[in-house]
């Protein structure tokens, strides 16, 4: 998208020196939009209500797009979409890729198959998470990564040894996530064909209106759905598409917001949230091994060296200083940011809450909380307290919180296969 | 699994070293050379028929006398040819100054110059002890874990102490800076301090102006403290590499020659042996490298067994050689000017003032070879005449700045170079040109090849304070051991580096048995 000078607000208000001549080309406008829009944003355009964005990895995308307890029903009932194009994609490919990058990541690659989606996280030496994301394999010696955050030079100075290329793809793949209980009903009145095959953490190609249309069952809401991936230049016509094959079935365009309740009930994770990439912490110790994440079941230390490999060894046998948990507190008062004591007098801190949530769909009072040792294997009662801001007056609770399994909502559609049309 | 204790890669004078103090603690040790004969950069060679050269290093400045006495290497047939050999500062037209360790003196040398360099070695001396007391040390980890890093900080920290404060201070002051600046805050006599500045500057990767040139030339004159002056072994640098090869066998230790190892073999994320080239495999507990860093973690070991910020670190370790070594066969002995005849049989520096030196280091910034090349002259047949036909001489001659990249035209470089050198020669020693039969032009690359010199750097690997003591070769590998169990380094880029002092072979040999 390339925008001139007269696109700026700025430079209609304020009155400027003469700049240099090429300043002005369209390859600098991005000093004064510093985010770039999605390619769905022109379709998008009638379906945004309220303008509330949010900037996300260089994006502009919207934080709300009517209101968010709407947005969130549609996930849990109908259907919605959500503009993932901003999440970092690279593609590796090569004939190392696969020893490349099941030395970068921590689980175990050369389990997965072609076509098939895994959950992972990678660490640095020290065996401290530098993100999570997914690992998407379309051959043999082909994959896709998707990841919070940037991380090219992590990923070249990894390819040290290996023949491999490693390729930021991120502006060459629109994304769009398509979830809820009539989200597979919503894809096939679109004119998808096979889905009623497709397994969760599986993808499928399908030529669709002359694009390249690969659809993963995988997402960020824990509900039945399906992720979508084209050449941005289907993006309009796929939106468009998918707002009348949806209509009749609840479909509504989703913001940030409401998929950060729907994936706190998942019980997903959060980079800068949950937990700190150790690529940006400052103060030592703010780090998190995957264990700590309680992330145990994406390591696979039997499948020979990665990298922190060795760290997380030594810190298994050291033991984990905390651990990130599930809590269940009472009241329905989301409890942000408090911190969690061991002892009802809250004179002993075991803890602090990284996310809360009253879940409109367990009707429970839920957070993500990390928690030293040995409180995170607690049977017993935690205590949280709260801060109630009644119309400008504070009010301190003190409520009992205790630890729960996590994902906390777990809908059996989720990996229905075929899943029930609705 | 029948097989070694350990298996050291490479039989230079630190391979050699290390499985020495292996054998002699009873570990059943290998040691696999890929060349045809043992000592790495210590060996003599026949460079043109009938001429033998120390085709590398040509004198011993830092063997340490402990090293010497513990191999028993005068019984195992070393003997020096010369010992205590003075070195002279030669200018062209003749200008000479004699330096010794604690003294200069020639003609035209000013009393307040020769007071104040003996004043100047004296104060060096003293901070030259302290970096001689860690040679011997493996360098203790910064978060000190271990008593081991506990004592080793406290001894060194004991050692600044004895400096009192000023010691301390001017240590300090002067330890990150460059040699010019020194020389010339404490002397004035141009010829005296291109000469020191050479010796600053020698097999380091920078010319005198260059910040961390005073820290090398303390290394150099550490290495000087534990050694008894310059000395020159008789049959060239090969005949060290021979006793010490007679040494380890009486100890029961094992080499074996034109043996290339492909792979360190890794087992259950620990070293088991190796893969030879010829595809044999040998099993060890343990496999000690005395190649460079690099080829040892990215050759030997593959990163696909190394965590990414660690061959980050490997990745950006420096290893930048600029010497280069002519040898050339007389059919006569050369007359340099203002040299007396019994001088020749010393070391001659060619660095006639520091501001030469500096432009000599200039073009090899740019890959290309200098028009005025500072030289290290030797006539080692002066001194051991079996190394040439009767009434012949050999002259091996140290070149520096010699980039290791030479650029696209290589070939003409080349002869640029040893024209230069020949011409440098000519106004020094009026006629040698005449007295030349055949010579040979090594640069860094060719030591590179040759010895394996990781960028043809004579201590595989930059000693720069980022590349120096607990940073030596790189933080996770700084203890010889390194993050692949059972796998150690102990060439000369781990601590305190090559200049055949056999530390780094020996501490590594330390921590091998402190682990097994």
């Amino acid at each position: 998208m390339s925008l001139t000078e007269t696109d700026s607000p700025m430079s209609a208000q304020v009155p400027r020196p003469a700049l240099a001549p090429g300043l002005l080309a369209p390859s600098n406008s991005h000093y004064r939009r510093p985010l770039r829009h999605t390619p769905f944003y022109e379709a998008s355009q009638p379906w945004i209500q309220t303008d509330v964005f949010v900037g996300w990895a260089g994006y502009c995308v919207p934080d709300v797009y009517s209101s968010v307890e709407q947005e969130y029903f549609a996930i849990r009932n109908n259907c919605s979409i959500f503009d993932l194009t901003p999440m970092i994609k690279y593609r590796i490919a090569g004939p190392d890729a696969e020893a490349y990058l099941n030395r970068v990541v921590t689980c175990d690659l050369r389990k997965l198959k072609v076509n098939r989606v895994i959950y992972t996280v990678w660490c640095d030496d020290d065996g401290h998470v530098i993100d999570d994301g997914t690992v998407f394999r379309f051959g043999p010696q082909e994959f896709r990564l998707c990841t919070a955050e940037r991380q090219l030079d992590w990923l070249l100075d990894s390819a040290i040894g290996y023949d491999v290329s490693i390729a930021e793809v991120t502006q060459e793949v629109a994304a769009l996530a398509v979830q809820g209980p009539t989200s597979y009903s919503v894809l096939k009145a679109l004119g998808l064909q096979g889905l009623e095959t497709l397994t969760a953490m599986g993808m499928s190609h399908h030529r669709w209106e002359g694009y390249e249309l690969m659809v993963s069952r995988t997402g960020f809401t824990g509900d039945l759905g399906y992720e979508l991936w084209i050449a941005p230049e289907g993006a309009a016509l796929l939106w468009n598409r998918l707002m009348i094959a949806g209509h009749v079935r609840g479909i509504r365009p989703i913001g940030y917001q409401a998929l950060d309740m729907a994936r706190i009930e998942a019980g997903f994770i959060l980079p800068d949230v949950d937990f700190i990439s150790c690529m940006h912490t400052v103060r030592i110790g703010r780090e998190s091994s995957p264990w700590e994440l309680n992330l145990d079941w994406t390591v696979a230390m039997e499948k020979g060296h990665f990298t922190g490999r060795r760290a997380l060894l030594a810190e298994k046998q050291r033991g984990v200083r905390r651990k990130l948990v599930g809590l269940e507190l009472e009241g329905k008062h989301p409890a942000h940011g408090s911190l969690v004591y061991s002892d009802k007098a809250n004179e002993k801190q075991v803890g602090e809450i990284t996310a809360a949530l009253w879940s409109p769909t367990c009707k429970r009072n839920l957070a993500i909380a990390k928690i030293d040792a040995p409180h995170f294997d607690s049977k017993g009662d935690l205590w949280v307290d709260l801060y109630l801001n009644r119309e400008l007056h504070w009010e301190r609770r003190n409520v009992r919180a205790w630890i729960v399994e996590r994902p906390f909502y777990l809908p059996a559609r989720r990996r229905a296969t075929p899943p029930v049309e609705r | 699994m029948s097989g070694f204790d350990a298996i050291v890669i490479g039989a230079g004078h630190n391979g050699l070293a290390c499985a020495f103090d292996l054998a002699k603690a009873g570990r059943k040790v290998l040691v696999l050379e890929t060349a045809a004969r043992a000592g790495g950069a210590a060996v003599t060679r026949e460079f043109t028929a009938g001429f033998k050269v120390s085709a590398c290093a040509h004198l011993l400045f830092a063997f340490p006398g402990q090293l010497m006495r513990d191999m028993q290497l005068e019984r195992h047939g070393l003997r020096m040819a010369g010992r205590d050999l003075p070195t002279f500062a030669l200018a062209d037209g003749g200008a000479v100054r004699r330096i010794d360790t604690t003294q200069a003196s020639g003609p035209g040398l000013s009393p307040g110059d020769a007071a104040a360099y003996a004043a100047l070695r004296e104060r060096l001396a003293r901070y030259a002890q302290v970096v001689h007391s860690v040679l011997g040390m493996t360098p203790p980890q910064l978060t000190m874990d271990t008593w081991d890093d506990r004592i080793a900080m406290g001894k060194l920290a004991l050692r600044l102490r004895m400096l009192g404060r000023q010691g301390m201070q001017e240590l300090l002051r002067i330890a990150g800076m460059n040699a010019y600046d020194l020389l010339d805050d404490n002397l004035d006599d141009a010829l005296l301090k291109g000469a020191l500045a050479f010796d600053a500057t020698l097999g380091a990767d920078y010319g005198p102006r260059s910040p961390g040139t005073v820290l090398t030339w303390l290394t150099r004159l550490a290495g000087e403290q534990g050694a008894g002056g310059l000395q020159q072994p008789a049959g060239g640098m090969g005949a060290l590499a021979d006793a010490m090869v007679a040494a380890l066998q009486s100890v029961g230790g094992e080499l074996r020659l034109n043996q290339r190892v492909d792979r360190v073999l890794v087992e259950d994320d620990k070293v088991c042996g190796v893969r030879l080239a010829s595809g044999e495999t040998i099993a060890a507990k343990s496999v000690v490298s005395s190649a460079d860093p690099r080829s040892s973690f990215m050759r030997l070991v593959g990163p696909q067994h190394l965590d990414t910020g660690f061959v980050r670190r490997v990745d950006h370790h420096r290893a930048r050689g600029l010497v280069g070594k002519l040898h050339l066969a007389l059919s006569g002995l050369p007359r340099f000017t203002g040299l007396d005849p019994s001088a020749l049989a010393g070391r001659i520096v060619h660095s006639p003032s520091m501001d030469f030196l500096e432009l000599a280091f200039n073009p090899s910034k740019y890959r290309e070879v200098p028009e005025n090349p500072a030289l290290e002259i030797t006539l080692p047949t002066l001194n051991d005449a079996s190394l040439a036909p009767a009434g012949q001489h050999v002259m091996s001659v140290l070149v520096q700045f010699v980039p290791y990249d030479l650029g696209p035209e290589r070939d003409a470089a080349r002869q640029r170079l040893q024209q230069a050198v020949l011409a440098t020669l000519e106004r020094l020693a009026p006629g040698i040109g005449a007295l030349v039969t055949a010579s040979e032009l090594l640069t860094p690359i060719d030591l590179e090849r040759e010895f394996g010199l990781a960028g043809g750097h004579w201590h595989q690997g930059a000693l720069d304070f980022d590349q120096f003591f607990i940073n030596r070769p790189f933080p996770r590998a700084q203890q010889y051991r390194t993050p692949l169990d059972g796998f150690f380094l102990c060439g000369a880029g781990s601590h305190p580096g090559g200049g055949l002092m056999g530390h780094a072979g020996r501490n590594a040999a330390a921590q091998v048995l402190a682990g097994a």
